[in-house]
């Protein structure tokens, strides 16, 4: 099967592992991963912030790009939650804001371009994973099955809500990840928090409430006694696992919560190499949970750090003996 | 009464609701406030069904943060009260995590309505350089300029500004991240740029119009 895929600016290097492992992927799944030729960036949620038509032209540029490259493959594909809802929700809105459609339109015909509402479907990987590939599918190119890994699902926010295509049946209660999980032979654990914000851009706005949004998640996920977290999101992942560090020492916790991308932890199960699938990239090492399952993770060694050099003045030591006696 | 009503030479210029402004002084007729949200939304953002149950403040994770719940910003907006609207920091603290949306029982845009109150505080000049505008700009910039988003440049132009509170952290985390090959130290620049410049600005010019 084809599809049309647009990768995203953090699939590009800050989540370069989750584009690798599902690269890795595509020929077991037997699908077609076609990228965007020229895609740009979605503006996440900075762009429509400052402006309101240019950050749906931007987005526009995307589909009308995608509109050119339809080729028996209507469905585009967005690997990052915060693209995906962006493409939706402006595929939408040209659709159903015909005052939005003729600007945006206008705009895009200064470029050259034109997108035609409807005419390319915008999809979350996870959607079309769970709904057009299917869980029978996949457990049937289970490999290697995850026995006895504990893994919490983490959805975050952008794939659920708002859902501007009525693509799930409960936003609020979602199964796809456990249901993928539970296909990989792992088992998924109840983590109650699964579908709670990350707090998205907030580190870099206010990084208290942020650390405190993030404190939530990993304690709860370390209390529903998961060995690690599986997310379909770059933001989410890259806020759990390079700010745990920064959280432990703001509340004085000694967390060690590993998260994945869901592809990954499906590599894994199909019996591709952690290699192959880029784990080892997350900060938090995933090593110690795999590990249970026999799965070993070849760390990128740390850099070498030299002794600190002893500059203190010499001072009179105990004798040993002395010493030992005390 | 210790709230004095402003001055009617106040409430005219940038607090107006644009062609069917109400005379100073008396909250917007109900057909202004529509206008006027549908003018900051796409699509019909479903306002005047708004029956102030706070369930969106309730869902919101940044609530605490916010000088305004939701709930409280669009009865301020009903009430005409659109300079403090503008002022708060409420659009600026919201995450985007659309929980308020699927939780509203009336179906109302919450998130929407923010960005679109975020645009317009920026256009109208209320918005004074904090860590929120400022990243906004220098994301926005970066498109701009490259048409992708560069991860190591806007932090750290972002963090030149606004230093992390934990600067000993944010550099080992910014080092082992560029450690791992999570960061690239040159941006990627898409082959449009002439073309998305192009339409970025005819979308400028016509946003001007609104």
């Amino acid at each position: 099967m084809k599809y049309l895929f647009y990768p995203g600016c953090s699939l590009e290097c800050i989540s370069s592992a989750y584009y690798e492992s599902l690269l890795a992927l595509q020929n077991k799944l037997d699908v077609d991963f076609e990228e965007i030729e020229d895609w740009n960036c979605c503006g996440a949620n900075e762009y429509i912030a400052l402006h309101r038509i240019p950050s749906y032209a931007l987005i526009a540029r995307n589909l009308a790009l995608a509109e050119q490259q339809v080729d028996g493959a209507k469905t585009l594909l967005a690997a990052c939650s915060a693209c995906y809802v962006n493409l939706a929700r402006t595929a939408k809105y040209m659709g159903t804001d015909r005052e939005l459609n003729t600007k945006v339109n206008d705009a895009l015909s200064a470029g050259g371009l034109h997108y035609t509402a409807g005419t390319v479907q915008v999809r979350h990987i996870l959607d079309a994973l769970y709904k057009e590939i299917g869980i029978c599918k996949i457990k049937k190119l289970v490999e290697r099955p995850l026995t006895g890994l504990r893994v919490a699902a983490y959805y975050g926010c952008m794939v659920l809500r708002p859902d501007p295509d009525q693509r799930w049946r409960d936003p609020e209660n979602p199964t796809a990840l456990e249901e993928l999980i539970a296909a990989c032979g792992a088992e998924p654990v109840d983590f109650p928090l699964r579908t709670h914000c990350c707090s998205g851009h907030m580190p870099q706005i206010s990084t208290e409430a942020s650390l405190e949004l993030l404190r939530r998640l990993v304690e709860s996920a370390v209390k529903s006694g998961a060995d690690l977290l599986i997310t379909t999101c770059p933001l989410c992942q890259l806020n759990i696992d390079a700010y745990q560090d920064e959280m432990n020492k703001f509340f004085g916790t000694s967390y060690r919560m590993p998260i994945l991308f869901f592809t990954q932890l499906m590599g894994l199960a199909f019996g591709l190499s952690p290699d192959a699938l880029a784990i080892g990239r997350e900060v938090v090492s995933s090593a110690p949970a795999l590990a249970r399952i026999g799965v070993k993770v070849e760390q990128i060694p740390p850099p070498v750090k030299r002794p600190p050099k002893n500059t203190s003045l010499p001072m009179p030591r105990m004798p040993k003996a002395y010493g030992e006696q005390l | 009464m210790a709230v004095s009503s402003p001055a009617p030479e106040e409430k005219v210029g940038p607090q107006s609701f644009g062609k069917a402004s109400p005379p100073p002084g008396s909250p917007p007729s109900q057909t202004a406030v529509l206008d006027f949200f549908r003018s900051i939304s796409p699509g019909l953002p479903n306002i005047e069904f708004c029956i102030q149950c706070g369930s969106c403040g309730g869902s919101c994770p940044a609530a605490a943060l916010m000088d305004h719940t939701p709930r409280r910003l669009f009865a301020l907006i009903r009430a005409g009260e659109l300079e403090e609207v503008l002022r708060s920091n409420t659009p600026w603290y919201c995450v985007s995590c659309y929980f308020c949306m699927v939780r509203c029982p009336q179906e109302i845009h919450i998130t929407d309505i923010m960005y679109g109150l975020k645009t317009l505080a920026v256009q109208r000049g209320y918005t004074r350089r904090n860590k929120a505008t400022d990243l906004s700009r220098t994301f926005a910039g970066f498109i701009e300029r490259f048409g992708r988003s560069f991860d190591l440049g806007i932090a750290a132009n972002h963090y030149l500004r606004h230093p992390p509170s934990d600067l000993m952290g944010s550099a080992k985390m910014g080092s082992e991240l560029l450690f791992k090959g999570r960061l690239k130290l040159t941006p990627n620049k898409i082959k449009g740029i002439p073309q998305l410049k192009k339409i970025l600005k005819r979308a400028k010019q016509l946003e001007a119009v609104l």
